[in-house]
């Protein structure tokens, strides 16, 4: 029961909701960006991030003998000037007893940073518990992808990181992603990808329960919510699409080469498949608790409580077809409040399909 | 953290881990500079400093050596080697996957985790930035809000309560879980334990959790059983349903691709405006709610159960959608029909279709 046969966006290039071909996107991805993260870009962000950031800046050094002051402060992040206070602060480390000394000997004259004497802090901290955790659910969820080439790479990298954190790489087999993949489509793609090639997709569109066709040059293999996308040039629609692995009803690779414009610009997943638009019908519908599910499965522009586990979602949409489709589903689980005339179309759809048991 | 601090917390580290013996707190404030001069004052920030520094995954520990200065006294130190991140040396492919896994968080709490990771390997000597040549680039979301607390007690072994409404239900009850392990399938998020109410394992979809998750026990105070599979409990637990059964349907010519896709024997019937086809099913009441979706493009011929289903499913759609006094009565009358379902109610954590 879950989103995989619904869809929300109407014809090609008018998709402007949603950027996936003829999905609707799930609630969550919608709901604001609020606390995203920004893997590898801000570290010392964090309440005690800047001690981290002063604990690794030694050893980053000293495993590299010199280092000059801009390649630092781009690999941790920061400006040349917080750097360069990070470094005196370091340098300024003081113990006064029992005798009063200065353990760390750093420089950075002439724009490159060199550690002389690095005491006790010449190694990084270990790994914490969140931060193994956050490499290894990510690496098995890879591992879980069929046909990939640095399978090897990829469990050897596992067996050093699992080593290298000890005790703290534990919690984080109590996590785990997996990932939807089906049959060869992934691999062939990614052939594809690694050729060059354009591509024929036979690609089903559940707002309309159609199967198109369509010449896509691909650009990239996508992993979002769990559920696999090609991204590519659709020719078809003249514009960079995402078309979900699972939707792909037949493939074959073409002997084309791929013509990706250079201006193809990648979609940036993070801020959301589903992009509301003010010129969207809005519908209104009040679920039953057995309904519920649609509240979370849906991006809905509100959820109201209504008591006894009853709900009423707004739902915004450029093309209804999906709704009725939803409708249909549910049954005595939900009902289309507004607009009237909707929920008139699905009485007849549901008339019309009646009738054909009574001649049956 | 102020500055002033920050001098002082990296004085401390380096401090203690350069000393073998203990360190009584006494002589911690005489050899780090920033320390009150008051008792009580030192006592409450010395306290708060070692709270920071267990924060940040310093290994401090406590104990007391007889031959050091402080005699008997509980004194602290950092054993460097609990300190060190072990010796780590990626080559090029690995490192250029290592890229890939730190990209894949796509909000805050383990998003941070991860850049932190990358920070004390890139430290530790790695070079991170090789183009990845892995092919495809997964990104995951934990957008639900009880993620970071259920993550934190699954790795902490804490038992937690909160609030939860499962699909079916007509309020929101408070459960009580001695949680085993968190896990995502299709983008959505379960956590999967020990039940303390029912005494059985249960699973919990987070976006169905109703405000706060709070801790209900001390940590460590969790054990997951040895046999325990959470993905099992998670995914698999209708695995056991009824065995497949066959379905013959008239699917409109040209129309019903969804059906279509995983038909068998397709052939066109009459005037050429139908096809008859096989389609296999195992869950009655999934099944036909999903074919009544393709409205007067589908027409079920057998069995009868099934065909009755879906009539009933059809009557069911005309009659909510009739006026809204009716669908709300309608709606009463389903609350009480709860089907019996493992933690996630009649959601779909298997495959949507069969």
């Amino acid at each position: 029961m879950s989103g995989i046969e619904t869809g929300a966006a109407p014809q090609d290039g008018a998709s402007r909701n949603s950027v996936v071909q003829g999905d609707v996107a799930r609630a969550d991805v919608a709901k604001g960006d609020a606390g995203k993260g920004d893997a590898g870009k801000r570290p010392g962000a964090t309440s005690t991030g800047r001690l981290a950031r002063l604990l690794a800046l030694v050893p980053y050094v000293v495993n590299r003998d010199a280092v000059a002051l801009d390649e630092a402060a781009a690999a941790f992040g920061v400006t040349e000037k917080q750097l360069i206070d990070d470094l005196n602060m370091l340098w300024c480390v003081e113990l006064r007893a029992p005798d009063p000394y200065c353990p760390i000997d750093l420089s950075y004259e002439g724009g490159e940073i060199t550690v002389t004497e690095a005491e006790s802090i010449a190694r990084p901290l270990r790994l914490k518990a969140d931060e193994a955790a956050a490499l290894l659910v990510a690496l098995r969820m890879l591992a879980g992808l069929p046909e990939l080439h640095d399978r090897d790479a990829l469990s050897r990298l596992i067996a050093k990181l699992e080593d290298a954190a000890g005790a703290a790489a534990q919690a984080a087999g109590k996590v785990a992603v997996e990932v939807e993949t089906r049959g060869d489509t992934l691999a062939r793609l990614r052939s594809a990808i690694d050729g060059r090639r354009r591509v024929h997709l036979t690609y089903y569109v559940p707002t309309r329960d159609e199967n198109t066709e369509r010449d896509v040059d691909p650009m990239r293999l996508l992993v979002v919510e769990g559920t696999t996308y090609l991204e590519g040039w659709c020719r078809r629609a003249e514009a960079v699409r995402l078309f979900r692995l699972d939707r792909v009803t037949d493939l074959a690779v073409l002997d084309v080469a791929a013509d990706v414009p250079d201006d193809a610009e990648p979609i940036d997943v993070d801020a959301g498949l589903f992009r509301p638009s003010p010129q969207d019908e809005v519908v209104t519908m009040e679920l039953t608790p057995r309904g519920r599910w649609v509240a979370d499965s849906y991006p809905c522009e509100s959820v109201t409580e209504l008591g006894e586990g009853r709900l009423r979602i707004v739902l915004r949409t450029p093309d209804t077809r999906w709704v009725r489709a939803l409708a249909m589903r549910l049954g005595d689980q939900g009902r289309i409040v507004s607009p009237p005339s909707l929920a008139g179309a699905v009485r007849g759809e549901a008339a019309r399909a009646l009738a054909l048991y009574d001649l049956a | 953290m102020s500055r002033r601090k920050t001098e002082r917390l990296l004085n401390l580290v380096v401090c203690l881990l350069a000393t073998r013996r203990y360190l009584t707190a006494e002589q911690i404030r005489r050899a780090v500079p920033g320390y009150p001069d008051g008792d009580e004052a030192f006592k409450r920030m010395f306290e708060r400093d070692k709270e920071e520094l267990r924060e940040l995954g310093v290994p401090l520990e406590v104990g007391s050596d007889a031959s050091g200065g402080g005699g008997e006294e509980i004194g602290y130190r950092i054993p460097p080697q609990a300190y060190e991140l072990p010796e780590i040396h990626l080559s090029p492919d690995e490192a250029a996957v290592l890229g890939l896994a730190a990209r894949v968080w796509q909000r805050a709490s383990m998003a941070d985790a991860a850049s932190g990771a990358l920070l004390k390997l890139r430290a530790a000597g790695v070079e991170t930035d090789v183009p990845t040549a892995v092919g495809v680039e997964p990104r995951v979301d934990t957008a639900d809000p009880a993620f970071a607390p259920l993550w934190e007690a699954v790795r902490d072994g804490r038992p937690v309560t909160f609030e939860y409404q499962g699909v079916g239900r007509t309020h929101g009850a408070r459960r009580h879980l001695e949680p085993w392990g968190v896990v995502s399938r299709r983008g959505r998020w379960y956590v999967v334990g020990h039940d303390r109410d029912r005494g059985e394992p249960r699973v919990f979809r987070l976006s169905r959790i109703a405000g706060q998750v709070r801790p209900d026990g001390p940590a460590g105070s969790v054990t997951v059983p040895q046999d325990a599979d959470v993905r099992a409990i998670a995914f698999d637990r209708d695995a056991q349903t009824a065995e497949p059964r066959p379905a013959t349907v008239r699917l409109r010519a040209g129309a019903a691709q969804g059906p279509r896709r995983w038909a068998r024997h397709v052939r066109p019937v009459g005037d050429g405006a139908w096809d008859e086809a096989e389609l296999t099913f195992r869950d009655l009441d999934r099944f036909a709610p999903y074919l009544a979706r393709f409205a007067a493009d589908v027409v079920v011929l057998d069995p009868p159960d099934l065909r009755d289903a879906v009539i009933g499913h059809l009557k069911a759609v005309l009659a909510a959608n009739e006026t809204a006094d009716a669908a709300a009565d309608a709606s009463v009358d389903a609350g009480t029909a709860v089907k019996a379902a493992v933690g996630v109610d009649g959601d779909a954590a298997r495959a949507g279709e069969r």
